[in-house]
């Protein structure tokens, strides 16, 4: 007798187990620690935070772990936990001009009050693969100038705003509720509040493609890099049995601002425009390009025509989360036998049809 | 809400209390005006989106502890997307499953509706990738929402229209839309056509939720549910001139399966417990390797 | 046409404009327009290019609101009814039953990645009807109006030439039986020679179902060809408005007199 076989239980436990044994690889190879995925692969862990929208580092290096370094898996994991967090509230805004900061710096302006900080970072190295890191071993020690705890480093766009060049941050309106769309159904056209957010969350790569398209022409507009800055920020909160503020931590975050040039409509005159970033960690790509994204799907808001990919909201905001991308590519694998029957009977019975036509023809004409 | 379900540190169905509440709430005013998409804030799971993720925060929100659960893809109970869902809330619920049709109060689906027909004490959970019918002719939401609140459902004829002129018949043969007590077109989800007419004053509840694009609809019992056609193009559904191998079922959607590289194929029932049923009761296809006395 | 129909004809207009303008932030595109437009009407608008003609076509159509003045259009039960007062769902309704917008470039106005017979049957379908041997005897017929060979019906819109892929937008158009017709250029971008042909064709159609149309044209010879009365602008105003073959015979204003001099010594 024929047993049609449609898969099982046994073989998802045994694929399972299968792909456990991958990801710890050779036994013989000490396995990795979390802690050193979060030490060591720190950019990663930051990535998988910022995408994830999760600041927990244990957490994403775990999921680094699990995902055997995919890293839209690892955001993929951190994201089905995070939905399971219950909901305590919403933090106090953070004041990134408060950052202490590690790295700052600008583009537009060759000397900024509280200075330019070079910090970690690749810019500048020569990118030689450096077989002596094979080998390990401690690193040299980095010189450092002395950290001034007084030191004040204003907002740069802040610094063109005082002459009334650039345009004022937000829409001013401090008491508008800001929309979260983990927790509210997005719908079109979406504020600027749900569009940043939908960009911290897209995929690296798409909002880097993306933003790299608007400086090849696909939106117009020359962005200059107002200022990045990364390092700590405190987080505080209002707990509804206190009712009055108080700090609960401090995330690390890079922000950048980028500033086009506006040519100015009726209402308003020639002038400034803001595009910003923000990103947990270290992710510098991240947030310059959400930046230059931000700013070209402005385009509506400031009068601009809608003629680029990245201008856009539709289709940026349906297409940024790897996690909905990737989930909807791979489902291709899923069994589809019920529509691909309807099709091969659909596609047989046509082709039938088209030989019995040809078949009278063919007597027709002789 | 610190309740825990079977599963330490998760709550019972895995979503927490909060998450739930928004779902039943969407789920409600789906209800109340049957067909309409209502837009809700799907959450991440921890199954890939397109993997049947909308069903899955449908079921999750409306399982109670004494629900007993069937979960089928493509009609069977087996493929390994079912045994994965079905294992996921036997973990997270701990809820009884089951592979029998009539046994389940909740089931959820990917592209099949039971052959055995609902009961009124029963809800069908449909997993959905693409929830609006109208995507592929007009890819914009913004004016896919002004089509089904104006009722412009012209072009959907238009697309059915084009069938006919090239093929001679209308070629839609899955995903076959359908309007919904009068009001609002809708997608069945992948489902054959054939199924179809089983969504038509079904007794059982029907649910639909698309993950990915975060959309909930529904059927309440007992509603209108019209597949698009012409007056003279009838709408119709696939037919067979084989029967099931297994079971010998004249009336039910089969899948082919190749048995080797000389041609050889077995048509046998998609919906796997509907044939297991029959063959129980001693019905006997062509292909089974026995007697088919009790067949026909 | 019967007398009487004549006469209540004669009585309401189908559409009115009164002191209808439209300003791009501080450009004013056009201005203090002010017409009546009466049933089996053909109204000609003629200018030069940044004339205004098309913004005041676009507010006349509902697909601008002018940002001066109101239009009123007569429904079907008579009464007269401002646009801007009509809620978006009552336009579509209008767009898609009683009026009708034939574009200059056929793309805007044809579906192109859909058959000749379905760009025709479209506003049938949208419309409710709902058995294809009769939406195709529709799509023949007005395929036949149009000139196009029978055969082309299944074929999509962009194998066909300019001049075919204009006189299918046209049929598309005319198929519900639209009381108003709007036309923005419609021979614009045509060989001379095929001009003539459409041109023909509009007049034939125009003439046989008595139309009620709003033309917009550079081109003088369309407007006299085509149209009942004229109104010629410049600057974004009227600058004069009669009867075709008054204002091209004896025009008054300085421009209409270039206007029709250039014109009609070529």
């Amino acid at each position: 007798m024929y047993v049609a076989v449609k898969g099982g239980q046994q073989a998802i436990a045994n694929a399972h187990k299968l792909s456990a044994e991958e990801r710890r690889g050779n036994p013989d190879v000490p396995e990795i620690g979390v802690d050193q995925i979060d030490q060591q692969l720190s950019i990663a862990v930051d990535r998988v935070m910022t995408e994830g929208s999760l600041y927990d580092r244990q957490l994403a290096a775990l999921a680094i772990k699990q995902a055997r370094g995919d890293m839209i898996e690892a955001i993929f994991l951190v994201r089905a936990s995070r939905t399971t967090l219950p909901r305590f509230g919403y933090s106090v805004p953070m004041e990134t001009s408060d950052m202490a900061i590690r790295r700052r710096i600008s583009a537009t302006f060759k000397d900024i009050p509280g200075g330019q900080v070079l910090g970690p970072t690749f810019d500048y190295q020569h990118r030689l693969i450096d077989p002596a890191l094979a080998e390990g071993g401690a690193p040299e020690p980095a010189e450092t100038a002395p950290a001034d705890v007084d030191a004040q480093s204003p907002k740069v766009l802040g610094l063109l705003g005082q002459e009334g060049l650039m345009e004022a941050a937000g829409d001013g309106d401090d008491d508008a509720e800001i929309g979260d769309l983990t927790r509210d159904p997005l719908d079109f056209p979406a504020d600027r509040d749900l569009r940043l957010q939908n960009l911290v969350r897209g995929d690296e790569g798409f909002i880097l493609s993306l933003g790299y398209s608007t400086q090849r022409g696909y939106a117009r507009g020359h962005a200059f890099a107002g200022e990045i800055r990364m390092g700590e920020v405190a987080v505080s909160f209002v707990p509804e049995e206190l009712g009055f503020e108080i700090e609960i931590g401090e995330v690390a975050l890079t922000e950048c601002e980028m500033v086009t040039q506006f040519k100015g409509s009726s209402k308003v005159p020639p002038q400034f425009t803001r595009g910003y970033g923000l990103a947990f960690g270290q992710c510098e790509r991240k947030a310059m390009s959400m930046a230059l994204v931000d700013r070209a799907l402005r385009a509506g808001e400031l009068g601009e025509d809608r003629v680029a990919p990245a201008q856009d909201e539709e289709f940026v905001m349906s297409h940024s989360d790897s996690v909905e991308a990737t989930g909807f590519v791979e489902h291709l694998k899923l069994p589809h036998y019920v529509d691909f029957q309807a099709e091969l009977e659909l596609v047989r019975r046509m082709r039938a049809e088209a030989e019995g036509k040809q078949a009278g023809t063919g007597e027709a004409a002789e | 809400m610190t309740a825990t379900g079977p599963l330490p540190g998760y709550n019972f169905a895995y979503l927490n209390e909060q998450t739930k509440r928004m779902i039943r709430r969407a789920l409600l005013k789906a209800v109340a005006i049957p067909g309409y998409q209502v837009p809700f804030a799907s959450r991440e799971m921890p199954m890939p989106y397109g993997w049947g993720t909308g069903g899955m925060q449908v079921t999750a929100s409306i399982l109670m502890p004494d629900d007993t659960l069937k979960v089928i893809d493509q009609g069977a109970d087996d493929t390994t997307n079912a045994v994965s869902i079905r294992n996921f809330f036997a973990k997270t619920a701990a809820v009884e499953t089951t592979t029998a049709t009539a046994q389940a109060s909740v089931i959820q689906t990917r592209h099949r509706i039971p052959e055995e027909p609902l009961r009124e004490d029963q809800i069908l959970v449909y997993q959905v990738p693409i929830p609006e019918p109208l995507r592929f002719l007009e890819p914009r939401e913004t004016e896919t929402r002004k089509m089904h609140a104006l009722s412009e459902y012209g072009l959907m004829h238009v697309k059915l229209y084009e069938d006919i002129a090239r093929y001679g018949h209308i070629a839609t043969t899955y995903a076959y839309p359908v309007e919904v007590d009068g009001r609002y077109v809708m997608d069945p989800s992948p489902t054959p056509k054939f199924d179809n007419p089983k969504m038509d004053d079904c007794a059982a509840l029907q649910l639909f939720g698309a993950g990915r694009e975060k959309r909930i609809y529904a059927i309440p019992p007992y509603t209108k549910v019209i597949s698009l056609d012409f007056d003279d193009y009838p709408f119709e559904v696939q037919t067979w001139e084989e029967a099931c191998g297994l079971c010998g079922a004249r009336d039910s959607y089969l899948d082919e399966v190749i048995l080797d590289d000389r041609g050889g194929r077995l048509f046998c029932c998609s919906d796997t417990d509907f044939c297991e049923k029959r063959r129980a009761m001693g019905y006997r296809g062509a292909m089974s390797g026995e007697p088919q006395e009790a067949a026909e | 046409m019967s007398a009487l129909a004549a006469e209540t004809v004669e009585m309401t207009p189908i559409l009115a404009a009164r002191g209808v303008g439209h300003a791009y932030g501080d450009f004013l595109a056009c201005r203090d327009v002010s017409f009546d437009l009466y049933p089996g009407e053909v109204l000609g608008i003629v200018g030069e290019s940044g004339s205004g003609k098309t913004t005041l076509l676009k507010c006349l159509s509902g697909h601008l609101e002018p940002t001066e003045g109101e239009v009123g259009f007569a429904v079907r039960d008579g009464e007269m009814r401002l646009l801007g007062e009509m809620g978006e769902p009552e336009r579509r309704a209008l767009a898609r039953t009683d009026w009708a917008f034939v574009h200059q470039n056929p793309r805007d106005g044809l579906r192109m990645s859909v058959s000749a017979g379905a760009n025709i049957g479209e506003r049938l379908m949208a419309n409710g009807h709902r058995h294809y041997g009769n939406i195709r005897e529709a799509a023949l017929e007005w395929l036949a109006k149009v000139e196009i060979d029978a055969e082309r019906i299944d074929d999509l819109p962009r194998t066909f030439s300019g001049g075919m892929q204009q006189r299918l937008q046209i049929a598309r158009n005319l198929v519900t039986g639209p009381r108003l017709v709007f036309m923005d250029e419609p021979t614009g971008g045509l060989d001379v020679s095929v001009q003539a042909r459409l041109l023909d064709l509009l007049r034939g159609l125009v003439q046989r179902l008595g139309l009620s149309a709003i033309v917009v044209t550079h081109d003088l010879a369309v407007a006299r060809l085509l149209s009942t009365r004229l109104m010629v602008m410049q600057g974004g105003r009227v600058i004069e408005a009669g009867l075709t073959d008054q204002v091209l015979e004896d025009p008054q204003a300085p421009y209409s007199q270039l206007l029709v001099s250039s014109v009609l010594q070529v």
